[in-house]
C-alpha cells in the first residue's frame, strides 16, 4: 500500500513516452506540480510509483552514478547499466540490517549510446525486466492490459502516435480527463521534454475526436 | 610554458589557451584541448601539473553537471567558481593537493559576463582580464600606466586607438581592451 500514481511508458522507434497520472493537490496547496517523472542524466530519465521520500533518495544515488559514470568511464551510462545499479541498490536493502526495502516501482527509459530505446521497470525486491510498453501504480493491470492490446507496429509508427497511445492508456484509468496527466518524452539525442498542459489537451482533444469519428464509422456499418 | 589568457567585453568573455603538451623540450601534442565545458555557458580552462589538470577539472565538470540533474537548472559562473576554489582550497592543505591554475569564464543572464582567476593556492579573483603563464606577463597591460608602442617590419607605432575592430587590419599585433 502506498502506491498513490499511476505511471506508463512506452517505447516507440525514434521515442520514448513517459505518461503519470498528476495527483491533485488539495484547494490552498501550490499546484507545484509534484514531478514523479525525473531526469536521472541527459538522456535517461525515470517515473515511479509509490513512496515519494523514498523515490528521492533512489533518485539522488542514480544522478550520482550517471556522472561517476561519465567520470570514470568517459562514456554515459546505458539504461541497463542504471536499471541494474538501481536495482542493486534497492535488493541490497531488502537483505540488510534494520532497513526496510524502497517502497517504489520505477520505470526507466531512455536511449542508449548505440540509439536503441529501452525501456526497463524494476521493484522493491530489486528484480529489473526489459519492457516494450508497460505500466505501474494503481490499475496498472488495467493500463498493461490496454497497451497488450493496442501496443501494434502502426501504434508507435510516429512520435505524435506514440504519444497519442500513452495518452489513451492513461485515460483508460484517470479519472478527470487530459488536466491530470503529466507526460514526458525523450527524442534520440535530445534532452527530456515535459510537455505543457496545452499540448496534452490538444492531443486529448484529437483522441476523443478520433474516437468519435471510429464511432461514427461502426454505426454506420450496422445501419448498412 | 602553457599559458591562458581571458579578457571580458560588454556581453562576453573571450579565452584563449595554447595548444601544446609538452614534456620538458619535447612537445607530445600540438593539439592539445586545455578549455573543459562546465555547462552550456560556463568554461573552465586549466594549466599546471600533468595529470592534476585533467583530473581536478573532469572532476568540477562532472559535478557541475549533477547539480543540473539534481536542481533543473545550471550553476551560475561566480557560484561555479567559488565551487572550484573551495575544492582546490580543501585540497590544499591535505596530502594530495592539486597544483593547477586555472580561468573560469562564464555568462549569466542576471550578472552578465564574468572572468575568474584561480590559482594553485585558491585564490579567487574575478577580474576584467586575467592570464596564467609566461604569457600573462607579456600580454596584458594596464595601459594608463604605460606608454605602447610597437615595433615591426613596418617601423615605430603609437597605440592609443586599441579596439579589436580597428586592429583588425593589422593581424600580426596583439589586440586590445583599453583599461576600464
Amino acid at each position: 500500500s502506498g502506491v498513490c500514481t499511476r505511471s506508463c511508458k512506452e517505447r516507440g522507434k525514434d521515442i520514448v513516452v513517459l505518461g503519470v497520472e498528476k495527483k491533485s493537490v488539495a484547494k490552498l496547496q501550490e499546484e507545484r506540480t509534484v514531478r514523479k517523472i525525473c531526469a536521472l542524466d541527459e538522456h535517461v530519465c525515470m517515473a515511479f510509483a509509490g513512496l515519494t521520500a523514498d523515490a528521492r533518495i533512489v533518485i539522488n544515488r542514480a544522478r550520482v552514478e550517471c556522472q561517476s559514470h561519465r567520470l570514470t568511464v568517459e562514456d554515459p551510462v546505458t539504461v541497463e547499466y542504471i536499471t541494474r545499479y538501481i536495482a542493486t541498490l534497492k535488493q541490497r536493502y531488502t537483505q540488510s540490517n534494520g532497513r526496510r526495502p524502497f517502497g517504489i516501482s520505477a520505470l526507466i527509459v531512455g536511449f542508449d549510446y548505440d540509439g536503441t530505446p529501452r525501456l526497463y521497470q524494476t521493484d522493491p525486491s530489486g528484480t529489473y525486466h526489459a519492457w516494450k510498453a508497460n505500466a505501474i501504480g494503481r490499475s496498472a493491470k488495467t493500463v498493461r492490459e490496454f497497451l497488450e492490446k493496442n501496443y501494434t507496429d502502426e501504434a508507435i509508427a510516429g512520435d505524435n502516435e506514440a504519444i497519442k497511445l500513452a495518452i489513451k492508456a492513461l485515460l483508460e484509468v484517470v479519472q478527470s480527463g487530459g488536466k491530470n496527466i503529466e507526460l514526458a518524452v525523450i527524442r534520440r539525442n535530445q534532452p527530456l521534454k515535459i510537455l505543457e498542459s496545452k499540448e496534452i489537451e490538444t492531443l486529448v482533444a484529437e483522441i476523443e475526436k478520433e474516437k468519435e469519428e471510429e464511432a461514427e464509422k461502426k454505426k454506420q456499418k450496422k445501419s448498412t | 610554458m602553457e599559458y591562458l589568457i581571458g579578457i571580458q567585453g560588454p556581453d562576453f568573455v573571450l579565452v584563449a589557451a595554447d595548444n601544446v603538451a609538452a614534456s620538458s623540450i619535447i612537445q607530445m601534442k600540438h593539439d592539445y584541448d586545455k578549455m573543459f565545458k562546465l555547462s552550456e555557458k560556463i568554461l573552465l580552462l586549466c594549466v599546471g601539473e600533468a595529470g592534476d589538470t585533467v583530473q581536478f577539472a573532469e572532476y568540477i565538470q562532472k559535478n557541475v553537471q549533477l547539480y543540473k540533474m539534481r536542481n533543473g537548472y545550471e550553476l551560475s559562473p561566480t557560484a561555479a567558481a567559488n565551487f572550484t576554489r573551495k575544492n582546490l582550497a580543501d585540497y590544499l592543505r591535505s596530502r594530495t593537493p592539486y597544483h593547477v591554475n586555472l580561468l573560469l569564464a562564464g555568462y549569466d543572464e542576471a550578472e552578465g559576463p564574468g572572468l575568474f582567476y584561480m590559482d594553485y593556492l585558491s585564490s579567487l579573483a574575478k577580474a576584467p582580464f586575467a592570464a596564467h603563464g609566461y604569457g600573462a606577463k607579456r600580454f596584458i597591460l594596464n595601459l594608463p600606466s604605460f606608454t605602447v608602442r610597437l615595433i615591426d617590419k613596418d617601423g615605430i607605432h603609437d597605440m592609443e586607438k586599441l579596439t579589436l575592430s580597428g586592429e583588425m587590419a593589422r593581424p600580426m599585433k596583439a589586440t586590445f581592451y583599453p583599461a576600464a
